[in-house]
This record gives C-alpha cells, sequence and structure tokens, in this order.
C-alpha cells in the first residue's frame, strides 16, 4: 500500500513538472506574439528584390521569400495574428457557452429548450463547412474568421457547460446553498462555476491548438487574414506553387504552426492528467 | 427499435428546416444585392430599369418568407439556382461533382481503419514499450497538423522529392487518390489511435480477459474474437465525431490537389463570390452530415447488444 501511493505521488509529481515545463513554454509563445515587433530581426513587410528567395542562411536565417522578405522575421510576426486570434476566439467561444449554458442548465424552461434547438441546428452543420459559408458572406480578414468560426463552436461549450451544470445542480451544497437563502446569480458564481470550471478549462485549453488550426486552414483558402498580413497560413498558400523549388517558404510557416499547436496541445494534455488524477492512478492499476 | 427510427427521421424535419432557413438567411441578409453583383461580374453596367426588372424576375422584391418557401420549394425540386459567374445552373454542377468528393471521403475513413485499428491495438497491447511509445508520439505529432500543412508535406515529399504520386491529380484514377485520400486518413488517424488504444486498454482490464487466459485460449483469439468487436462501437462512435472534420477537410484537400470535387467547387465559389453555389454546397454538406450522422446512431445500436436491447425505450 504504502509502495503504491509513494508512485502515485512520485507520478503526481513529473505531471507538476511537466505543467511548469508546458505552461512557461506556452507563456513564453504568446510573449513572444506580444512582442513580437521587437523580436523580428528585420522588418516583415520590407521588400527586397534582389534578395527573393534566398534559401535559409546567414543573415536571413530561414530564408525569403519572393519579395525578399525575411521569412523568419514574418513567421514572428505572423505570430501576433495566429496566437491572439486563437486565443480571443477561445476566450469568447468559452464565455459565451459557459453562460448560455449554466443559466440554461441551472433555470431550464423554455430558455432551455430553444437554446438547445438553437445549438441543434448550429452542430447540424460540418464545422469548417459552416464557417467557411459564414466567412464568404463576410469576406476576407482576420476578425471575420474569428468571428464565422465563434458562430459555428459556441454550442459545444454551451452544451458542455449545461450538462456540468445539470450534474452539479443536484449536489448537496447547492442546495444547502439554497436553503440558506443564496440568490440564484451568487449561488451559479459562487457554487456552480467553480465546480464546472476545471472541465471548461480543460476543454478550452485542448481547443486553443485546434483553433489556431482552423483560422490558419481558412486563410489558407483565402478567408481569413489577406495579403500582405504575415499569418501562417496565407504565406503558406502564398507559397505553395513555389514548394517544388523553394520549399522552405512553405515549410517554415508549417513548422511554426506545428509547433505551437503541439506546444497548447501538450498543455491541455498535461492540464487534463493534473486536475483529474484518477486517470493516471488507473492506467497505473491496470498494469 | 422502430419507433426509435420513427422519431428520428421524424426530427430530420425541423432540423433540415433550421439548416435550410439559417443558410438562406446568412446569404439573403449579408450576400448583398445580388442583381449588382451580377452585373459586376458580368462587366456591364445595367441601368437602374434593368437591375429593377431583374430583381423582380428573381423575385427579389416578395417578403423575405416567400422568398425562403420558393428557394426551399426549388432546393426539394433540384433546383438551386444559376451560379453567377458561369449562368450554368448549380444543382447539376454540384451533383455532377459529388462522386468524387464522396470517393475521397470513403476512401481516407478506409485509409483510417486500415491504418489505426491494428496500429492502436498493437499500441495497447505493448503498453510503455517502444512501439507503444513510437506510435503515440506518430499520432500526437499527426494531431498537431493542419491538414493543409499534411498535404503539402505529402505533396513534397512523395511528390517532388521522391515522385511516386502526380503533384496534381489528373483525373480520377488510383494514383491521384492516394495523396489526397492519405492526407485525410493521416488527421484522421491521428485522432482514432489514441481512442482505440484507451479502449482496447480499457477492454483488456476486464476480467473475461484474464478468464479466457486461465482456461488456455490463447491470446490472440480473445484478441480477435472478443477485442476487436468491442472496438467497432468506439470506431463507430469516432466516425460519426470526425465526418464533420472530414467534410471540411475534403474542401482543403480538394483544393490543395486539385481533385475535381465539391470541396474544390466551394472554394473555387468562395474566391469568385458566387453565393448559389455557396450555398448549395453548405446545405448540402449539412444534409450529408446529418443523414450519416443518422446512419452511424442506428448502426450503432445495431451492433451494440447492450444499447439495442437495453436502452430501447428512449
Amino acid at each position: 500500500m504504502t509502495g503504491k501511493r509513494y508512485g502515485r505521488e512520485r507520478k503526481r509529481d513529473r505531471v507538476r513538472i511537466r505543467l511548469w515545463i508546458f505552461g512557461i513554454l506556452a507563456a513564453a509563445l504568446v510573449l513572444a506574439a506580444f512582442f513580437s515587433r521587437q523580436l523580428c530581426p528585420f522588418d516583415p513587410d520590407a521588400q527586397n528584390l534582389s534578395m527573393a528567395l534566398e534559401p535559409p542562411g546567414f543573415p536571413h536565417l530561414l530564408g525569403t521569400d519572393r519579395f525578399g522578405r525575411d521569412m523568419l522575421s514574418r513567421i514572428i510576426a505572423g505570430a501576433r495574428v495566429s496566437v491572439f486570434s486563437a486565443l480571443a476566439l477561445v476566450a469568447v467561444i468559452t464565455a459565451t457557452g459557459t453562460v448560455l449554458g449554466v443559466i440554461c442548465g441551472y433555470f431550464g424552461g423554455l430558455a432551455d429548450a430553444v437554446m438547445m434547438r438553437i445549438s441543434d441546428i448550429c452542430l447540424a452543420f460540418p464545422g469548417l463547412v459552416a464557417a467557411m459559408g459564414i466567412a464568404a458572406v463576410l469576406g476576407g480578414g482576420i476578425q471575420n474568421a474569428v468571428i464565422a468560426l465563434a458562430v459555428v463552436s459556441w454550442p459545444k461549450y454551451a452544451r458542455l457547460a449545461r450538462s456540468q451544470t445539470l450534474a452539479v445542480r443536484e449536489e448537496p451544497y447547492v442546495a444547502a446553498a439554497r436553503l440558506a437563502g443564496g440568490r440564484p446569480g451568487q449561488i451559479l458564481i459562487r457554487h456552480v462555476l467553480p465546480n464546472i470550471a476545471g472541465s471548461i478549462l480543460v476543454t478550452a485549453l485542448l481547443d486553443i491548438g485546434t483553433m489556431m488550426m482552423e483560422t490558419a486552414a481558412l486563410s489558407f483558402l483565402g478567408l481569413g487574414a489577406q495579403p500582405p498580413t504575415a499569418e501562417w497560413g496565407s504565406m503558406m498558400s502564398d507559397g505553395r506553387s513555389m514548394l517544388q523549388t523553394y520549399p522552405w517558404v512553405v515549410l517554415t510557416p508549417g513548422g511554426a504552426i506545428f509547433l505551437s499547436v503541439a506546444i497548447f496541445n501538450l498543455l491541455g494534455d498535461t492540464l487534463r492528467d493534473y486536475l483529474d488524477p484518477r486517470r493516471l492512478w488507473k492506467k497505473e492499476e491496470r498494469i | 427499435m422502430k419507433k426509435y427510427i420513427v422519431k428520428r427521421l421524424l426530427w430530420l424535419i425541423p432540423i433540415f428546416l433550421g439548416i435550410t432557413f439559417l443558410s438562406f438567411a446568412v446569404m439573403r441578409l449579408a450576400g448583398g444585392d445580388v442583381v449588382q453583383q451580377m452585373a459586376e461580374n458580368s462587366g456591364i453596367t445595367l441601368s437602374e430599369e434593368t437591375l429593377e426588372a431583374q430583381r423582380e424576375a428573381l423575385g427579389l422584391d416578395q417578403p423575405f418568407l416567400v422568398q425562403y418557401l420558393t428557394w426551399l420549394g426549388g432546393f426539394v425540386t433540384g433546383n438551386l439556382g444559376k451560379s453567377y459567374v458561369s449562368g450554368q445552373e448549380v444543382f447539376p454542377a454540384f451533383l455532377s461533382r459529388l462522386p468524387a468528393t464522396l470517393l475521397l471521403a470513403v476512401t481516407s475513413v478506409a485509409l483510417t481503419v486500415v491504418i489505426s485499428i491494428p496500429l492502436g491495438i498493437l499500441a495497447a497491447v505493448r503498453q510503455n514499450r517502444a512501439a507503444d511509445y513510437l506510435i503515440r508520439l506518430v499520432s500526437f505529432i499527426g494531431n498537431s497538423l493542419p491538414n493543409f500543412f499534411v498535404a503539402l508535406l505529402l505533396m513534397y515529399l512523395l511528390a517532388v522529392r521522391f515522385p511516386v504520386f502526380p503533384v496534381i491529380s489528373t483525373g480520377t484514377g488510383w494514383k491521384s487518390l492516394v495523396l489526397p485520400a492519405l492526407t485525410l486518413a493521416i488527421a484522421m488517424s491521428a485522432k482514432y489511435l489514441r481512442q482505440i488504444r484507451a479502449a482496447v486498454l480499457e477492454e483488456l482490464g476486464k476480467d473475461y480477459v484474464t478468464g479466457a487466459r486461465a482456461r488456455g485460449i490463447p491470446f490472440s483469439v480473445t484478441l480477435r474474437k472478443s477485442v476487436l468487436r468491442s472496438c467497432l462501437t468506439t470506431i463507430l462512435t469516432l466516425l460519426s465525431l470526425s465526418i464533420g472534420s472530414l467534410l471540411g477537410g475534403t474542401a482543403i484537400v480538394e483544393s490543395v490537389f486539385m481533385w475535381d470535387g465539391v470541396g474544390k467547387l466551394a472554394v473555387d465559389a468562395i474566391r469568385m463570390r458566387d453565393y448559389p453555389v455557396i450555398q448549395a454546397y453548405v446545405v448540402w454538406m449539412a444534409v450529408i452530415y446529418v443523414t450519416v450522422n443518422l446512419i452511424t446512431d442506428l448502426s450503432y445500436r445495431l451492433l451494440d447488444p447492450r444499447i439495442r436491447l437495453g436502452g430501447d425505450a428512449g
């Protein structure tokens, strides 16, 4: 028994260390995105046609694109667009979905029924297809891509928050709070929300990577950021025809997307393990 | 079971009305003046009277709900209007490209199943061994790659560096099919592998596996006869979850590989602001999505006796 507890604790320590590492990496990525203007070695928009399509080397560490713009600088500048639009998107859908879901789950009634039917219809569209349609109507631009993805993604959070609220609503501590004369708003904020925040936070963190890929996909299709804005998806779309001869124009922004998505996915996975240790123990007991 | 099927089929009606109404409303409200668009696309400046007459001919002077019902009637009878760009009927153009997309989608699903079931089982059986770690690493990498990047990577590796496959598709031969289907399959397999591994691990932890081993039944037989069967429901659940992203993914992959399906048609239409085509695409994809979900849901019930026998009341 003691040996097992020791093993569990060691496992938990390891999860804590991983959480720190990936947390720091994610924070570094966000900081880099924030200070991207200061970090760029060259002006990301400065064209120099005599230096066009230079392969990676010195002084252009990741080479240059067809206008002679420094790829590394454009990738760093692109981090700002990609990271912040993904963060803003996830923040908006999480907040909207959670507020709607908690209120509908707690009070039920007509508003709940109407909200669930609306989310049923929204979920009947394949996400990216509907986002393409909405972005096409709104026109290009990264804001419009974010709006389009927000419109198709909020129902997931509303449903998650609602089902969690339904479960928590019946707990004795909520009943106690109600008996003690707590107002509904107070009960929701003090008792319901803290208890459902964990699973919503994990879902949100794991969605940052997905949303980053989807905004990049919309930009790649010409529905998001428009050239000359440095954005990873549109940079790849722009360099597509040069894949054969100048592969770095496509591969370096792709690598940037991969790395940032991987960091946020690792952070989400680790946080899930941290918040739900039963998952780890179960794995251990199975061996 | 019969009652359940009827209930689900009836539920399709409000969903269908919701899908069509939403698509129609979004396109009409934000799509701007259609007649103006058509005039701009054709490059001719028309007088205000001609524009007005054309609006009347298209029924745009009617109330919104009447317009919606007319459009819905057209949708049901296969009349989706004409493309603003080519002036051709939208529905026949859409229908002629649908088989290519379906072929791509079905092939990628088949590839996914072929890749992820054996590897998922292998990872579970060899838990915490080298093979498991390798499979998990690959699945993690696959999960963090956007599919347009996978498409370009495959294109770079298998068509440019080592020219095995054509860079862009030439017709619908199998060689042109491999890279686009593989792109979609990689994204899906990465997700499936994880889930199948977890499902098999859970199954292997159950008492009947130990019991079978105690009775001297070879492990491979238990694996094949019992564990694999229980994986089928996991696969079906995953399938119904991933059809949505698969349909969206076909649009991206088709336009990268120039695969002549409805996705490429839609992406081209978006570039040209050809709203009738976009509208047809969005509505039809939603209809296909809902239908496939219904089918997987029903076959789920057929395959899993626990649901078939127990949960019929719902």
